[in-house]
């Protein structure tokens, strides 16, 4: 051993932030993020009832909490589940399509950077379609089966996921970029090791832009043609005014983008344990 | 020093046939558009010395690292690196450590430590094992498995010195390391600079405007002026620091007058 060690340990090198803070309980910090918000919740929902109550409002002109719970309950193995998973199947499936193909796109766009120059302006331009309009003519295209509404999901979630990706990958700090270069790093190896995780968070960020945008698409690929899923039991529903079974599916539809949204910020956590973020979900 | 040396291996004997020049600047030019940041800029640097650059901000003096290690092409004059004289191969010869500690936030320390080595094709489970000796020689035992958000700032720079170091390179580019550390850990740093880099058999390149610090860590000072950056003069500093504490050194005779002479030349 040295009898010269360059440095003995003093105060300045007490840890910052191990586990000396204590931290709140689990509980007591999800109450602190969303207490607030969830007494608001259930303020509204009461009023809604009450003012169905006072004023005597028709239940086909709007439905009731109370009424929606009923229809939850009464329409749910004959209506409500059978149109729940074709919905789900296409939010899901056209999610992941978009997550792939945007990320991949994103990574190609920025590695080649006359690509980029070539396809990022058409691709901003492209967003101006409404992709409502898309919908009919991809049903006649690909039929009335779940492929057009994978596609028109994949659609809408793609863009955020691009873009966002993109800004991530090239908001990289170039000192860290000149940092690895002087320490024999590859192109490669830049990309893999610094690039790529620094863009992570913004990758997700569009991710869950994308995710509540994904359930919006399936409604519309629904509208276009179908028959079956939570787009099409409103559509039908609409005739016969079946008020509270049309807030019920529109319940269901809240729930799987809330899901979806619930399962990136997860996936984040898992991803990047090195971002601190204070009660996002 | 002791047998536990933090030299690692030699990086090798530099291609050039004169072995003692390493590192030779001739009548270097850089500017940013209208903005001269250098201007013809001469001086020789002997290998394995430590130089000390001071001089106003401004003056050109990162981008004095950046043209040594290749990382920007100068307008004009030569650099002549240990025979190297393109920017790829001036690369190759030099490891950088930058102000700001620039640590992974997704790696933990001793992964930050041996990334070079991993750049370099060893495999991780080897780098793992040639690194993490190390940490205890810096002050650092059981930060190894730690995030940089769970270091203090002292700690970061020297994770990032190491880092640096582990690049195995015969050349370490400094510039401003404990420039954004607070004084008291600053010359905590200093001190621990100080002997660390007795250790260390290699050409060492330090950029700062503390005049301390480019006194007590180098050989020979270089004082260069506000842009276009130029060589205003060069002092030979020759302290003894041997077994003396950094407020020794600075608060000694041979200090303060070394000092005036410094800061007169910067004016």
């Amino acid at each position: 051993m040295s009898t010269q060690a360059p440095e003995q340990s003093s105060a300045e090198d007490a840890p910052v932030a191990m586990s000396a803070r204590k931290r709140p309980s689990a509980w007591s910090r999800f109450w602190r993020a969303y207490g607030l918000a969830i007494l608001f919740g259930v303020a509204m929902l009461v009023l809604w009832q009450l003012w169905i109550k006072v004023f005597h409002v028709p239940k086909y002109l709007l439905a009731s909490p109370t009424g929606i719970i009923a229809s939850l309950q009464k329409d749910w193995s004959k209506y409500l589940a059978p149109n729940l998973w074709p919905t789900l199947s296409e939010v899901l499936i056209g999610f992941a399509i978009s997550v792939v193909a945007g990320v991949g796109l994103a990574i190609v766009l920025h590695l080649f950077t006359p690509l980029r120059r070539a396809v990022y302006p058409i691709l901003i331009g492209s967003q101006t379609i409404p992709i409502v309009v898309l919908a009919p003519v991809l049903v006649i295209l690909l039929g009335y089966g779940l492929l057009p509404k994978v596609v028109i999901v994949a659609l809408i979630c793609f863009f955020p996921i691009v873009v966002n990706g993109l800004d991530g990958l090239r908001l990289v700090d170039d000192d860290f970029i000149r940092m690895m270069r002087t320490l024999d790093a590859s192109r490669w190896a830049i990309f893999r090791k610094v690039e790529f995780p620094g863009a992570l968070p913004s990758i997700f960020s569009g991710m869950r832009v994308a995710a509540t945008f994904a359930a919006i698409g399936a409604v519309f690929g629904e509208w276009a043609g179908s028959s079956q899923g939570l787009g099409y039991l409103i559509q039908a529903s609409t005739p016969n005014l079946q008020t509270a079974r049309i807030f019920a599916a529109i319940l269901l539809l809240t729930l799987i983008a809330m899901a979806l949204f619930g399962l990136v910020s997860l996936l984040e956590r898992i991803f990047c344990p090195w971002v601190s973020r204070g009660g996002a979900l | 020093m002791g047998e536990q040396s933090i030299g690692l291996t030699d990086p090798g004997a530099p291609g050039s046939a004169d072995d003692s020049v390493g590192i030779a600047f001739t009548g270097v030019r850089k500017a940013f558009g209208d903005v001269v940041a250098l201007d013809g800029v001469t001086f020789q640097i002997e290998r394995h010395s430590r130089i000390g650059i001071v001089g106003p901000s401004g003056g050109g003096k990162s981008t004095l690292l950046q043209l040594t290690a290749g990382l920007l092409e100068q307008d004009g004059g030569t650099i002549n690196v240990e025979g190297e004289t393109a920017t790829l191969g001036r690369l190759s010869r030099c490891a950088m450590m930058p102000q700001r500690d620039l640590l992974l936030p997704w790696r933990t320390a001793l992964e930050n430590a041996m990334i070079a080595m991993e750049n370099r094709g060893v495999a991780k489970k080897d780098a793992r094992a040639k690194t993490r000796p190390f940490f205890e020689h810096f002050g650092l035992a059981k930060f190894e498995d730690v995030r940089p958000d769970q270091l203090s700032g002292g700690m970061r720079q020297r994770v990032s010195f190491l880092r640096t170091l582990m690049a195995e390179k015969d050349i370490l580019l400094l510039d401003e390391p404990f420039g954004a550390l607070d004084s008291i850990t600053r010359g905590q740093m200093q001190e621990w600079l100080l002997r660390a880099l007795g250790d260390v058999p290699r050409t060492v390149l330090l950029v700062t405007h503390d005049v301390d610090e480019a006194l007590l860590l180098s050989r020979t000072v270089v004082v260069m002026s506000a842009r276009p950056g130029r060589v205003v003069t060069v002092l030979d500093v020759g302290l003894e620091t041997d077994g003396l504490s950094r407020r020794e050194i600075v608060t000694s005779p041979e200090f303060i007058e070394l000092k005036e002479s410094a800061l007169e030349a910067i004016e």
